[in-house]
């Protein structure tokens, strides 16, 4: 009791050497909180938008996530709806999945050939279940979601309609049907003689599968998407664009085209038996992934499926790079502010034991042992570091709240819209908030080490003799 | 000599020499002597004639060259640095010149604090505590900080945190010498009633006349060696 009487009393002493070194270990606490609540408000917004859009965990055809891109037709899991059926009624799995549906992923070209426009080009297409997708995109285990913003949407009941990638509708001349503001209109491009078979033929294959040849009723601008089939066939469907769905990357918006799943099937497999080149599982909760993960193998295993499964962090190597960028940035920032902690303890628990030498040699000389000497310097130290944090854990709190209800806005990478610019506060991350605190004080304590150490090591008849 | 008297401090040819350097110094020359028990005993002797080095050898917070010290029948120069902290801590008081009071403790808590070095109980210590606080008559300053008190408050304290552990050997450097004399003389007056009260032995280092004329015995140094033993009259008288 005495110890910690004495601790504080000298803390308290010396206040204003004892405020500046709190103040660095506070300000180093508050800044690696909030950074910290920062990095984790990205890494859970960064990963609610993955697996809002590709789910925790897709089964591909084995092979599909190597080889698979260039020719996605030819990876079609066989039966997948007996696949995505054994997987949704697992005992193990169930409880997990909030989701489970198939994709079809394909290439091709689309072409805008209506209205006296002439313009194709390669497309990336995604096939999905409107109302699976609409569902997926309201997972927001962590509460950073942004609120949804209201557009166009695939709907179950619209089998043709579609969304493109914002650059798709400026290439192919949609701007002005889809009413998209700050859209140049593509150049006009004189050399027209190669580009003319390719349009004459696109135009002969949508008439053959609309098949009728009489005037439909279109309310929305149409693309004629050509695609191979899985046999190698060309193949031609029609495309109601609802509007545009901007992607945050360049490559992507540019190419980027979603459809209702039957549709991206007819495309890839015309009359053929359909497949799916995934099955996506978006689970209740992101902890459950490795446990789901571990099952959906074995049950691949048990059924000798030749099957193969990814997570959203390999099918987005992206959220690797980000995760790890910031990581390190974080690392960085803890490495200088635990220097700057570790000097300031280490020069003022210096300057304290030379101002108290003699004290130090008359305690020792009444009977101290060295431990204690060391044990006194080195309570001040942890005591002085433990206020200090604790103080920087407040400050952490105050500058969250603050920011969170200031209404700022950022574009998160890869997000083509902008979201509200919030923190984690250090109560939503409790290892962070226990790690720092608890990081700082112990290095405030062995900074008092070194000073402590040299005081209990003072022969006691120097130390009395010290002026 | 009976056993009431028997030495509480046994020097025998302790030499102690200190490097400067390439230079060696020598402090203390060979000096032998025995210190009987409840005295009221002087080191007297010019400035750096090695009165202090010899306190500090006596009060174990040094150790010699060469030579044996005995301190209470103990042979402290075979003592490990722990248990002569323990040592210090059951058996030897010390005032300082200096006052040198723990500044962040207030005057109550720098008489228990010795006490607590020894484990004793909460009850004990603060029963103590209080008692040796009426005695150098401090109780209205108990909770003062050492900054609060006068010099002679500040040594009074000093002298009462010295006492309360009840030691066998208080040493004394030059207690009154930041002390005018007035005060001084009140602080003599006051260890001579606590050491009468206690049967304590006090060894002092000190120059100063007034604080002489209470010696018991005395040991006069000079550069190092002892030079003069006297015991007057009135001790000797008494001892046998």
């Amino acid at each position: 009791m005495m110890l910690f009487k004495i601790a504080f009393r000298n803390i308290m002493r010396n206040q204003r050497r004892s405020l500046m070194t709190g103040s660095a270990v506070a300000v180093g606490v508050m800044a690696m909180l909030v950074f910290g609540g920062y990095i984790a408000y990205i890494f859970s917004a960064f990963e609610t938008g993955l697996v809002q859009r590709i789910g925790h965990l897709t089964v591909f055809r084995s092979g599909y996530f190597v080889f698979g891109a260039g020719n996605p037709a030819a990876y079609g899991i066989d039966d997948y709806q007996s696949v995505m059926r054994m997987i949704a009624e697992d005992p193990v799995l169930k409880p997990m999945i909030r989701v489970i549906t198939p994709t079809q992923s394909l290439l091709g070209i689309a072409g805008n050939f209506s209205g006296g426009n002439n313009a194709a080009k390669t497309f990336l297409g995604t096939g999905v279940i409107p109302s699976n997708q609409q569902r997926m995109r309201q997972w927001n285990e962590y509460g950073v979601a942004p609120p949804e913003v209201p557009g166009p949407r695939l709907s179950d009941d619209a089998p043709q309609r579609g969304l493109i990638g914002g650059g798709m509708a400026r290439i192919l001349g949609l701007c002005p049907a889809l009413k998209m503001q700050d859209c140049p209109a593509p150049p006009q491009t004189h050399d027209t003689t190669q580009a003319a078979p390719v349009d004459r033929n696109l135009t002969a294959l949508a008439q053959s599968e609309i098949g009728s040849g009489e005037v439909k009723h279109i309310t929305m601008p149409q693309l004629d998407l050509l695609s191979a089939t899985a046999n190698g066939a060309p193949n031609v469907v029609a495309l109601d664009v609802a509007g545009v769905a901007v992607q945050g990357v360049k490559e992507l918006d540019d190419n980027y085209v979603v459809m209702p799943l039957a549709l991206a099937q007819q495309l890839v497999y015309g009359r053929g038996e359909h497949k799916a080149t995934g099955i996506v599982l978006q689970l209740h909760r992101s902890e459950d992934l490795h446990a789901a993960r571990a099952r959906l193998r074995t049950l691949i295993a048990q059924h000798h499926l030749d099957l193969e499964v990814r997570d959203f962090a390999e099918l987005t190597p992206f959220y690797v790079q980000v995760v790890r960028l910031f990581s390190a940035i974080f690392l960085f920032i803890a490495l200088i502010m635990g220097v700057i902690v570790l000097f300031a303890v280490v020069n003022t628990m210096t300057m304290n034991v030379m101002e108290r030498t003699n004290e130090i040699g008359t305690i020792r000389a009444m009977g101290v042992r060295r431990n204690g000497i060391r044990a006194q310097f080195v309570t001040e130290g942890w005591m002085l570091g433990a206020v200090a944090a604790t103080v920087g854990v407040v400050l952490a709190f105050i500058v969250d709240a603050a920011i969170n209800h200031s209404g700022l806005t950022w574009l998160p990478p890869g997000n083509a819209t902008t979201v509200p610019f919030r923190l984690a506060t250090p109560a939503d991350r409790p290892l962070l908030l226990l790690g720092t605190w608890l990081g700082l004080v112990l290095l405030a304590t062995f900074a008092a080490l070194l000073p402590a150490n040299r005081a209990a090591r003072l022969p006691v008849v120097d130390a009395l003799r010290h002026v | 000599m009976s056993d009431d008297r028997a030495p509480v401090v046994r020097l025998q040819h302790v030499v102690k020499t200190y490097h400067a350097g390439s230079v060696d110094v020598s402090a203390i020359r060979d000096i032998s002597l025995d210190i009987p028990a409840r005295r009221f005993s002087m080191i007297i002797g010019p400035s750096g004639s090695g009165k202090t080095t010899l306190l500090n050898l006596i009060g174990c917070i040094d150790a010699p060259t060469s030579g044996g010290i005995e301190v209470c029948g103990e042979d402290v120069g075979r003592l490990k640095d722990n248990v002569l902290a323990d040592f210090r801590a059951r058996n030897i008081g010390f005032i300082f010149q200096a006052f040198s009071l723990v500044p962040v403790l207030s005057a109550y808590e720098n008489i228990e604090y010795p006490l607590l070095l020894v484990g004793m109980p909460a009850a004990e210590r603060r029963r103590r505590t209080l008692a040796v606080l009426d005695a150098v008559g401090l109780q209205a300053q108990a909770r003062q900080r050492p900054n609060e008190l006068s010099g002679g408050q500040k040594q009074r304290v000093a002298i009462a945190r010295a006492l309360v552990k009840q030691p066998t050997i208080v040493l004394a450097d030059e207690p009154t010498a930041n002390l005018d004399s007035g005060t001084g003389a009140a602080i003599i007056a006051l260890m001579r009633r606590m050491q009468a009260e206690q049967q304590t032995t006090f060894i002092f280092s000190t120059h100063d006349q007034q604080l002489m004329s209470h010696s018991e015995e005395t040991f006069a140094i000079r550069d190092g060696a002892l030079v003069a033993h006297e015991i007057p009259a009135a001790t000797a008288e008494e001892a046998a």
